[in-house]
């Protein structure tokens, strides 16, 4: 369809690969520059001639107030959207106990829980089995856990997918006791 | 979208031409001995009745223009005229004062005034620049009890003139604000409260701010008269349940336009509230971030297959475009359709174009790319308005609409009166085949919007387009122009442009004779906005003749000296000459910004800083 996919796919081998950098760098930024989500164009920085040399592109092209004349109310439309839905994904950090670093990965990548869950023991090289509703994760002593957008620590698993991509703001992978006491029932 | 207000829309006063002008009209009666006011002696008797026969036959005059002439004929009529008047048409709000014309109208019912220059929508106006609500509601709430329609464009309203204005007309019908700011919606729940006879509450692309007021709880719990209530340009939440009781409780609502907040699935439930719309603004055409458990998918086929009278259509603020098939059952009903806000491609525009074959007016986003627009010239042959926004408001890109476009529209549309077309390139030979094909264009405004930038193909300033334009389109009074532009093309609108009322010139031109076969050559012209052209004072100094026949001239970071712009102003004395500074110190270089017109009333008091009247 777009560019937009390649785009993902690539980051997506990017995320499940081991690499050592320090804890908790991003490496990707949420911030593309907006040429990026152009359906056409896929480099930024550079104005490429598509016509043969006809154009006379002025020699400064910063940002001129007011021009092109559109009301900022509809330029201000169109670029919230943009960052969410095009090419950036939803990148969230992923904190195990106990493991020296941190990772990122896209949470926009996966369809469901159950595919998040698999790409997390991958990556983490651990076993969270199952999530049911009443007991969360008796079958390991790991809870997978989530901060929302109010600062709460959450279950993973508790409501559905979308608004869980929409509210999540990182992971943590809880082991041991602390694990334990949220594996039951409340 | 604002078709069914002429003087409110942004094709600004096609239909109403300014003539003498309202107020302006006792500036010639003034001149001319004395002003129409109640100190004249009373007439002898035969007179008296010829005056109130003349009176009850001036209330069946509506027609700005009509009026106007009436007024000048003498003094009597002048009077009379004055008193029936009802609806009152301030194109300027610093041409005169409230007093004035609280003094001369006695019995206005409806009130129409604008304030800032256009160019203020692209942040060229600093804030704080003036056009105060407050002296003209403040005048008026002793004046007019009996007021029962406001339109504002481009005004600075506080909440307290909201208030003010709920509170003094207690026959209040009509609040429609386009453009302004200085309010919020607190300003609005004193309104939806108070004015309990209110039919019309449109706010059209107006900044409010959120003072957390929920103002849609606000009205008459009894029941209201809400005919419109537009309110797409509200960025704050509004409650959901409330809206949904307000719309139960409206029996005459026809026309709603939602904000961005409200979901699809919200859509829905009010769209089965009130089957008997003819004018929707969808809202946001998208899931909430918050998706409730067990929503089932909304049926919106048959919703809309059920709104039966839907003859307008907007919102579609962050669409998702699988759910676009919705409105299939209403496109053949549709006369206007504004996708302006909807990120969609050619692919998925098209099955819902091929069914538009009524439509009129048509706002959309080059997404849809020059194959949309074919579809659009394929379908829609009655088509009067088009505008063609960008996706991405940027000078170096490839742009996704071209002069392929505009050709096809051209072809196509063989009615279009009225064109707005953003892109990157064109060509001449596109501009002039639309001269041909459409002779009964009315606005043509195309923005290039790379600056500077000549025919692609040709590498031709893009003289002979524009010409062919002013020379063919035999009935145009409102003209952009951009893109690579040399004196010439102001030459044929110079000798070309006799009706030509409103101009917008950008990045063009070599010259002083460039404005200067503008204003030597075009009768009509009203408004005029220039910036970064190369005009200076003595182009200037040769539109004297004329500015007092306009209604403001605008010209930013063009070459005109402080001492030009002192000589217009001490040889004109009616005429308000402002001199806008983005900086703070004084200079003596350069102007940054001239903005003079015609006025009644002398420099305004209410100037801040930054702004010099001369």
């Amino acid at each position: 369809m777009e560019s937009t996919v390649t785009y993902e796919s690539d980051l997506n081998l990017k995320a499940t690969e081991l690499r050592l950098g320090l804890p908790g760098t991003d490496e990707y930024e949420k911030q593309t520059p907006p040429s990026v989500r152009s359906n056409k164009r896929s480099l930024p920085d550079i104005i490429e001639e598509s016509d043969t040399g006809d154009r006379e592109a002025p020699v400064t092209k910063a940002q001129v107030v007011g021009w092109p004349p559109i009301r900022s109310y509809r330029k201000n439309s169109f670029q919230p959207k943009k960052i969410e839905a095009e090419a950036t994904g939803i990148y969230v950090k992923v904190s195990m106990d106990g493991a020296p670093y941190l990772r990122k990965i896209d949470l926009k990548v996966y369809k469901g829980y159950p595919e998040l869950l698999k790409a997390l023991e991958n990556m983490f090289k651990f076993t969270i089995g199952e999530y049911s509703d009443r007991e969360g994760y008796t079958r390991s002593e790991y809870a997978l856990t989530y901060e929302d957008k109010d600062g709460d620590w959450m279950m993973v698993g508790d409501v559905p997918w979308d608004m869980f991509m929409s509210s999540c703001k990182r992971l943590r992978i809880m082991k041991g006791s602390e694990a334990r006491g949220l594996g039951c029932a409340v | 979208m604002r078709e069914d207000r002429a003087e409110m829309s942004e094709d600004e006063d096609r239909a109403l031409d300014l003539g003498g002008g309202g107020p302006d009209a006792s500036n010639k009666t003034e001149s001319s001995g004395g002003s129409c006011g109640a100190g004249d002696s009373p007439s002898p008797f035969p007179d008296q009745v010829l005056d109130n026969v003349l009176e009850d036959v001036l209330r069946f005059l509506t027609s700005r223009r009509d009026r106007n002439a009436v007024s000048l004929v003498c003094k009597s009529w002048c009077m009379v005229e004055a008193l029936t008047r009802s609806d009152l048409f301030i194109g300027n709000c610093y041409a005169v004062s409230p007093r004035r014309v609280v003094d001369r109208f006695r019995s206005v019912r409806s009130l129409l005034l604008k304030g800032k220059p256009r160019f203020a929508d692209f942040n060229l106006v600093p804030p704080n620049w003036g056009s105060y609500f407050s002296p003209w509601v403040t005048a008026m709430a002793a004046a007019y009890p009996w007021l029962e329609k406001v339109y504002l464009k481009r005004m600075t309203v506080s909440d307290e003139d909201l208030g003010l204005l709920a509170h003094s007309f207690p026959g209040f019908k009509e609040l429609v604000l386009v453009c302004c700011e200085g309010f919020g919606t607190s300003g609005l729940s004193v309104v939806a409260s108070r004015c309990r006879q209110l039919r019309v509450l449109d706010l059209i692309e107006d900044e409010i701010m959120d003072d957390e007021v929920d103002w849609i709880s606000c009205f008459p719990e009894t029941g209201t008269c809400l005919e419109s209530l537009i309110f797409d340009c509200v960025e704050s939440l509004v409650n959901f349940i409330a809206l949904e009781r307000l719309v139960a409780r409206s029996p005459s609502l026809r026309k709603l336009r939602l904000n961005r907040h409200v979901s699809i699935g919200q859509l829905h439930r009010l769209m089965v509230q009130a089957p008997q719309l003819t004018h929707l603004g969808t809202g946001s055409f998208s899931f909430s971030d918050l998706m409730v458990q067990g929503d089932q998918e909304p049926d919106l086929v048959s919703t809309f297959a059920a709104s039966k009278s839907l003859i307008c259509l907007s919102g579609f603020k962050d669409i998702l475009p699988e759910y676009l098939p919705a409105i299939y059952p209403v496109c053949a009903n549709l006369t206007s359709l504004n996708l302006s806000y909807a990120n969609i491609n050619a692919e998925q525009l098209k099955p819902v174009i091929y069914r538009c074959h009524k439509l009129q007016t048509f706002w959309v986003l080059d997404s849809v790319c020059d194959e949309g627009l074919q579809a659009v010239a394929a379908t829609c042959k009655d088509l009067r308005e088009l505008r063609v926004f960008p996706m991405e408001a940027r000078e170096d890109i490839e742009g996704p609409v071209s002069e392929v476009g505009l050709l096809a529209i051209s072809e196509g549309c063989r009615q279009l009166q009225s064109i707005l077309y953003f892109c990157q390139r064109m060509t001449n030979a596109a501009v002039v085949a639309m001269s041909k094909n459409c002779p009964e264009l009315v606005v043509f405004r195309l923005c290039i919007m790379g600056r500077h930038r000549p025919d692609h193909l040709t590498g031709e300033p893009m003289d002979e387009g524009f010409g062919a334009i002013i020379m063919n389109c035999k009935k145009l009074t409102r003209l952009a122009i951009s893109g690579l532009l040399t004196d010439e093309a102001f030459s044929y609108i110079g000798t070309y442009g006799k009706l030509v009322r409103t101009l917008s010139v950008a990045f063009a031109g070599d010259s002083d004779m460039g404005l200067r076969y503008v204003l030597e050559g075009c009768p009509k012209l009203q408004k005029l906005e220039i910036r970064d052209s190369p005009f200076g004072d003595s182009a200037l100094l040769s539109g004297l003749h004329h500015y007092y026949n306009m209604r403001f001239l605008w010209m930013s970071s063009c070459k005109l000296s402080p001492l030009g712009c002192k000589e217009i102003a001490r040889r004109m004395p009616r005429l308000v000459v402002e001199v806008i500074s983005y900086r703070d110190e004084e200079t003596d270089d350069a102007v940054e910004v001239l903005y003079m017109y015609r006025s009644l009333e002398g420099p305004r008091n209410d100037a801040p800083k930054f702004v010099t009247i001369l």
